[in-house]
């Protein structure tokens, strides 16, 4: 179990007041010039040598994205310097997913000192704080901290007196699941409609207005000072190989005691449930599946998941992922194949309407679910969904298809016997009726 | 020069090419939706998916992938296959089994694609289809939004070629609409281009409607005279009826695009045509034969003193034909100016389009002259604003217009030519290939001069370090005629004014409109032509004949490119076609020219001016000559109804209803339905 002293989030619980005044107590802004004075390059490196993955889903090495940002600036076609931006992904509404939330309404300054460092080592300009439409005291809290920064000259003109000139922006969403896709937001930061773009070009190489831009996570910022205060080494002494540090864990549904807690990686999941949540209603044996990393991973059954490390090779291994560690769990009493349907409904609502398969797949995709819900379809028609969610992985624009997908091929896989079951019961009140 | 293989074949492509470039160099077909040509990349329909080695085991989209050295790309790959199958049967969910009653039908992209690509069958049995409201998009384009398949085209085509934000899309996922936002009508001239883009059925021509099947037509190249630019067109007609008009690809002149009066006067060819001779008796027109008709001509025993006056639509044989005509009883009273207009013609460099219009994109400040580019030339507006995205100026002498790029007014009197504020003076001075377009009214107020003046100082006619030349003086023309005219010499030295001098006792008016008939009131007036307009309101005696669907010709375009044009369909009633009209009236005047048939004026007409004889930019030099910089004059532009310029379009119930809705507000359309 992570000990105290080793939590970097401090006042995840908001028992403490989140101005700056708390905040430099709890060690936040504590001589933030002289990480800077390391130079950028001296920063990227602690954050590779780290370990650090992305904390946003996607586990892409922190380090490694913002070492693609230009060491000089691309000119534009007048031949002046392009600035570079650094886009920060606050726009948290994967279903089961409620870190950044914790992070931007009591601890905010810890994103914003975590804004200057990355953006620096990164040579951006400003940076770009996308705040999801729906937190609104959160985007409140964060904008009076950013108040509080530039009124403290921590960032601006000379940010922290290190003689680097930085702004923070806070943006607001207007509640589109999609604009947490790093290039949606992206669109929507430029005020248009929030639709992934092709890739390539990469942010790192044309992105927010044409510039050079890294998109990362709220809690993937938020840790890169403490990194940086405590030497990379310290970090990576949590966790199994190519799975370091620590994380915020999000764990909602059948515990005793839901809550967002800070563990280190690699942590079995049987661990983390008992020593945070006080176990599973109904104890182990009452645990049916678990969706561990938010709702766009497969689901894990009771027997793989529990003594599965929390990582994200770990959680690979049983043919889930990690994602954002929004775990989801769910016991006895729940009808597993209405909960996954409810996750269909979702990305059909959120899909952005811009590439066929999705568009069109992610409604059939629903439908269907529904039916089998209620019995009510053919059992080929199990192995028809199947195939309609290997048409939509994989060949779309952004990972929408691939996240509203992968949910209904682990029901599938799982829980083949049940949707049988439904079908056959359906099957027969409808002969009853037809007599 | 990235060298690559497709399924196998070893092809080498441009650098910055795509995939799909290079599937196509190897000679296979991609099928697609979203992607072309002319657009930015969308990659939205995901039809055209290849198997590309190295890369990430998942199929990828062909049009937005960069071409790269050794990659394999497979297009008949099992994995290919399927995705394609998957993506066509995704369209085709929530696309309605209309075929029967879409008016796309048979020239449906998505027709042929699931013919191609598709897997025969659905497996959506059981769920109910989309069904997504009509979008209102004005006189032009009809709407059968259940039908769309979200490529996006009409968007970025509005966007991007038009540059009016018009259309877009609302809502997400499943309920996405493409839509004119509050549903009011496209309101710019190439609105209808949109048609022609949407791959379905979803966007479809209104007054069109439910006409023909694609293959009862009969298909004419044709060359389009609505405006000086020479749009190259193709006629679809059957029988005696011309059902509509489509862009034909030309890269030099409209690339893929026409404009709305284009596509749509020609419902006015089958309205308002005069199909027989008339003779005006006690003021009123009463009908005659041809025969009486020309010896009533004949009766006025003009001799030399007959003049003639050509129209904005002629094709050059026709005014060949007349100018022989004339000649033969010894008159030169020929103009083709009919407003009266007399700038100076004795150099056609000084009034032709140099830099051509293909040029004019790669202008980096351009200082307009007294043209309304939008309504004079939509398809050269385009092309501006391809030159403005590249980073050129553009400045206007003139009434103020909405451009559809940043422009800088100057003011509306030509004066301040003398006396261009310094940014002009800078930019026009500092610029690699700069451009002065002079248009019709900048003629109307004098500033021919001073243009030529302004084209001197600032060098425009130049060598280019990349070893080309640059001509960047251009006269833009709004009459098709009119380069044609000025070729064949179809003109007076004092303009229309020198007829007027001269007092003809006959004169013929050839499709001439708008000239002022009050300026000749002893002559017999004779209109020949097609449309019962203001020139046959005016006449005494009125020969019908053709239009310029209705017979070959010969055009040159304001850039002094000849094109040839096809007859397409006959004409109606007793009309006859314009050159067969003058030869006969030869004969009835007792004269004789040397033609007894089209191929003999055609070869007369190519001896007298060889440049008619080839298709292509005739080649008028780069010598400008000197012009007065001092003028004066307030500019006004010539076209007050972009929809009604001429008498084809006045006579066009559609041309008539776009003008009353979209340039004078009035709500007819969703009022009528």
């Amino acid at each position: 179990m992570l000990a105290d002293k080793d939590r970097i989030f401090t006042n995840v619980y908001g028992y403490q007041p989140w101005n700056l005044a708390a905040a430099q107590a709890r060690g936040d802004w504590d001589n933030t010039k002289d990480i800077l004075a390391k130079g950028p390059d001296a920063i990227v490196e602690e954050i590779k040598a780290s370990g650090l993955r992305g904390r946003g889903g996607a586990g892409f090495p922190t380090g490694m994205k913002w070492s693609f940002m230009p060491k000089e600036p691309p000119m534009d076609h007048n031949g002046n310097p392009k600035p570079s931006f650094l886009v920060i992904n606050g726009d948290e509404s994967e279903p089961g997913s409620c870190k950044d939330r914790e992070i931007l309404r009591h601890d905010p300054h810890k994103l914003i000192e975590g804004a200057l460092v990355a953006g620096f080592a990164m040579r951006a300009r400003a940076a770009y704080i996308y705040v999801r439409g729906e937190f609104i005291r959160e985007a409140e809290t964060l904008s009076a901290a950013v108040a509080e920064a530039y009124e403290a000259g921590l960032i601006g003109k000379n940010a922290a007196g290190s003689g680097y000139d930085f702004d923070v922006f806070v943006h607001r969403g207007a509640g589109a699941y999609i604009c947490g896709e790093e290039t949606a937001m992206i669109e929507s930061l430029e005020g248009k409609k929030g639709q992934p773009r092709l890739k390539p070009p990469f942010p790192a190489g044309a992105g927010l207005y044409g510039c050079p831009t890294t998109v990362n996570n709220v809690e993937s910022i938020a840790v890169a000072p403490t990194i940086m205060r405590r030497g990379a080494s310290w970090f990576s002494s949590f966790g199994r190989e190519n799975n370091k540090g620590t994380k915020l864990f999000q764990i909602s549904g059948h515990v005793e005691k839901p809550c967002v807690v800070e563990e280190a990686m690699s942590i079995p999941f049987r661990e983390l449930i008992e020593k945070h949540c006080g176990g599973i209603s109904g104890g182990w044996d009452n645990l049916l599946a678990v969706i561990p990393g938010g709702s766009s991973v497969p689901l894990v059954p009771a027997e793989q998941i529990m003594d599965a490390p929390m990582d994200f090779d770990g959680l690979k291994e049983v043919g889930s992922g990690l994602g954002t560690a929004g775990v989801i769990v769910m016991d006895k009493s729940t009808d597993v194949v209405r909960a996954i349907s409810r996750i269909s409904h979702f990305y059909m609502h959120e899909s952005c309407g811009q590439c066929t398969p999705c568009r069109e797949g992610t409604g059939w995709m629903w439908r269907v679910m529904e039916r089998l819900r209620t019995g009510d379809a053919d059992v080929e028609e199990i192995d028809m969904l199947h195939e309609v969610t290997k048409q939509v992985e994989g060949h779309t624009i952004c990972a929408l298809g691939d996240a509203a997908a992968w949910p209904i091929q682990g029901l599938i896989r799982h829980f083949r016997p049940e949707l049988e079951r439904r079908i056959a019961e359906h099957a027969a009140t409808m002969k009853e009726a037809a007599e | 020069m990235p060298k690559l293989t497709v399924d196998g074949i070893e092809v080498e492509v441009p650098a910055g090419a795509t995939v799909l470039q290079a599937c196509e160099a190897a000679g296979k077909e991609i099928p697609r939706f979203c992607y072309h040509e002319r657009l930015s990349i969308a990659g939205n329909c995901r039809m055209c998916l290849v198997e590309v080695k190295p890369g990430p085991p998942k199929p990828q989209a062909s049009c937005a992938l960069p071409a790269a050295d050794n990659q394999e790309i497979r297009t008949d790959s099992e994995m290919v296959k399927k995705a394609r199958e998957g993506v066509m049967e995704f369209l085709l969910i929530n696309h309605p089994l209309d075929c029967p009653i879409c008016d796309q039908g048979g020239e449906c992209d998505l027709q042929d694609q699931s013919l191609a690509y598709g897997r025969g069958g659905s497996r959506y049995a059981r769920e109910n289809k989309r069904a997504v409201t009509e979008k209102y998009m004005g006189p032009l384009i009809k709407t059968v939004m259940t039908r769309c398949i979200h490529c996006t085209r009409c968007v970025r085509f509005s966007e991007e070629v038009a540059g009016v934000d018009e259309i877009g899309a609302l809502y997400r996922g499943e309920n996405m609409q493409i839509t004119t936002y509050l549903e009011r009508a496209a309101q710019h001239e190439l609105s209808a281009n949109v048609i022609d883009l949407c791959p379905v059925g979803a966007l479809t021509s209104r007054p069109y409607a439910f006409e023909a099947r694609p293959w009862e037509l009969k298909k004419t190249l044709s060359i389009d005279v609505s405006d000086a630019v020479g749009s190259n067109i193709r006629v679809d007609s059957r029988g005696r009826e011309v059902l509509r008009v489509l862009p034909r690809i030309n890269d030099d002149v409209n690339e893929e695009w026409i404009s709305d009066k284009t596509r749509y006067q020609i419902d006015g060819l089958t309205s308002r045509r005069l199909d027989q001779v008339w003779i005006r008796k006690r003021g009123k027109f009463q009908p005659a034969s041809w025969d009486e008709a020309f010896k009533a001509i004949a009766k006025v025993k003009a001799g030399k003193k007959v003049a003639a006056v050509a129209g904005d639509m002629l094709d050059c044989e026709t005014m060949f034909a007349a100018k022989a005509l004339l000649g033969a009883m010894g008159s030169k009273l020929i103009e083709s100016r009919q407003t009266g207009m007399d700038y100076d013609v004795s150099s056609l460099p000084a009034v032709n389009f140099n830099s051509t219009f293909a040029g004019i994109e790669t202008a980096d400040a351009v200082l307009i002259i007294g043209s309304h580019l939008r309504s004079e030339a939509p398809l050269v507006n385009v092309r501006l604003s391809k030159a403005v995205k590249r980073g050129a100026k553009i400045f206007v002498v003139g009434p103020e217009w909405e451009t559809t790029y940043p422009a800088t007014f100057l003011g509306s009197d030509v004066s301040v030519l003398a006396n261009l504020p310094a940014e002009v003076e800078q930019a026009m001075s500092g610029a690699k290939r700069p451009a002065i377009i002079l248009g019709g009214g900048g003629f109307a107020a004098g500033a021919h001069g001073a243009s030529l003046a302004l084209a001197d100082k600032w060098n425009l006619v130049r060598d280019l370090e990349d070893g080309g030349t640059w001509n960047g003086y251009n006269a833009l023309h709004f009459s098709a005629a009119r380069m044609g005219a000025l070729m064949l010499g179809f003109v007076q030295k004092g303009g229309i004014a020198d007829l007027v001098k001269a007092k003809p006792a006959l004169l013929f008016a050839l499709g001439a409109d708008e000239v002022d008939f009050t300026q000749f009131p002893d002559a017999l007036k004779v209109y020949i032509g097609h449309h019962g307009d203001k020139g046959a309101h005016a006449a005494d005696i009125i020969l019908p004949a053709a239009a310029y669907t209705e017979k070959a010709g010969t055009y040159v375009n304001t850039e002094g490119r000849v094109q040839f044009a096809d007859k397409a369909v006959f004409a109606p009633g007793d009309a006859r076609e314009d050159w067969t009209i003058l030869r006969a009236l030869a004969d009835a005047l007792g004269v004789s020219v040397d033609f007894d048939n089209f191929a003999e004026l055609q070869a007369a007409m190519v001896a007298a001016v060889p440049a008619l004889g080839e298709e292509g930019l005739a080649d008028y030099g780069a010598d400008l000559p000197k012009g007065e910089l001092k003028a004066s004059g307030e500019i006004s532009y010539p076209i007050k109804d972009f929809y009604l310029t001429n008498p084809i379009a006045r006579a066009s119930v559609t041309m008539q209803r776009c003008s009353a809705e979209l340039l004078h507000g009035e709500d007819l359309a969703e009022a009528a339905e």
